[in-house]
């Protein structure tokens, strides 16, 4: 399954209810004020980097390149452009957008 | 509002009291629309002269993060505007240090001089202002 | 209403904005300015111009008394005053000066 969060995990809770429902093996894909998820060095990071042992997680590069974060996505995750994006909901059965 | 009550013409008429102005940025830019339009009545407001500070707080101080390209999301890149805020006389500019902290943030990562400010700080800060704009 | 230059025509606003700030170019300043039965001289280019520098390095173009400062501290005082830039640009100069270079009108104009 394919679980896609595109909210602040400082401001909203999204991304923690989604590592809450992601089962082992399915991707994560972060988008639009979701990347803030994907970055080194903030409070959230630990969180997400325990679940990238279960679960794959991908960012959406020009959401990050936007917000100016181009050097800070934590290593292993992987960032995909909009082509990325339509393969990765093509690839899973269905689709949780976290929003 | 036309072209000369953005000038000095206009002292004339509203001169006299002037406030305290806090504009309070608490939204990444570009997910929402509230760091532009905060931006946009910000720019206004310049015009009538009153003593104003911007605060930039939890993900508000994404707004000044360096190195925004917004090409590939077909956005209009704002954050230079926050450069010209100097010539509107606007030169009071806060962020909060814990908010900093928590992105793992520090004042080389923004595109402004700024002051950084404490919880605590920030809130006596809130407190001495006589109007509070929230975004 | 579509501006026509060199038999090239460019979408504008209402007002007579240019729609897409990368149209624009020398001539279709000059065509703007015939409209307002105005010729444009190396006084009014040196505003215009500048207001194109502005609007690349801020992303805005600048209220007026934003602009009558910046002017002053980098062509001098006797430019930087309201008296020289209403005497070029008598509809106003930011909004006037504006619409030459392309730019939108300065936010907070009406």
């Amino acid at each position: 399954m394919l679980h896609t969060v595109n909210k602040s995990p400082f401001e909203r809770n999204s991304l923690e209810r989604c590592l809450d429902y992601a089962k082992k093996g399915s991707a994560i894909l972060l988008i639009e004020d979701g990347v803030y998820g994907a970055l080194k060095g903030t409070a959230v990071t630990e969180k997400v980097k325990k679940a990238m042992k279960n679960v794959t997680i991908y960012a959406l590069y020009p959401d990050i390149e936007a917000r100016g974060m181009q050097d800070r996505a934590i290593d292993g995750i992987k960032l995909v452009d909009y082509s990325g994006f339509v393969d990765l909901v093509a690839e899973h059965r269905n689709v949780q957008s976290w929003v | 509002m036309n072209e000369t009550t953005g000038g000095v013409e206009m002292d004339e008429e509203v001169s006299g009291v002037v406030k305290k102005f806090l504009y309070v940025n608490r939204k990444a830019p570009y997910g929402t629309i509230y760091a532009l339009e905060s931006l946009e009545v910000v720019l206004i407001a310049a015009a009538f002269d009153q003593d104003v500070s911007l605060v930039f707080m939890d993900d508000g101080v994404y707004q000044l993060a360096k190195g925004q390209h917004t090409k590939s999301i077909n956005v209009k890149n704002f954050s230079p505007t926050y450069r010209a805020l100097e010539g509107y006389d606007i030169e009071k500019l806060y962020v909060e240090k814990e908010s900093m902290d928590a992105r793992g943030l520090t004042a080389a990562d923004l595109i402004v001089p700024v002051t950084m400010l404490s919880t605590a700080e920030m809130a006596d800060l809130m407190e001495s202002q006589d109007v509070v704009l929230s975004f | 209403m579509p501006i026509v230059v060199n038999g090239q025509s460019f979408e504008t606003d209402e007002e007579g904005y240019l729609t897409n700030r990368n149209d624009w170019n020398e001539d279709l300043a000059k065509e703007m300015a015939k409209v307002d039965n105005c010729a444009l001289s190396d006084s009014h280019w040196e505003v215009i111009n500048f207001l194109r520098e502005y609007y690349d390095e801020y992303q805005i173009a600048p209220a007026v008394r934003v602009l009558t400062k910046a002017i002053g501290k980098k062509l001098g005082p006797d430019k930087g005053n309201s008296k020289y830039l209403y005497e070029l640009f008598p509809y106003g100069p930011a909004k006037q000066a504006c619409k030459y270079a392309g730019l939108p009108k300065p936010t907070g104009c009406v």
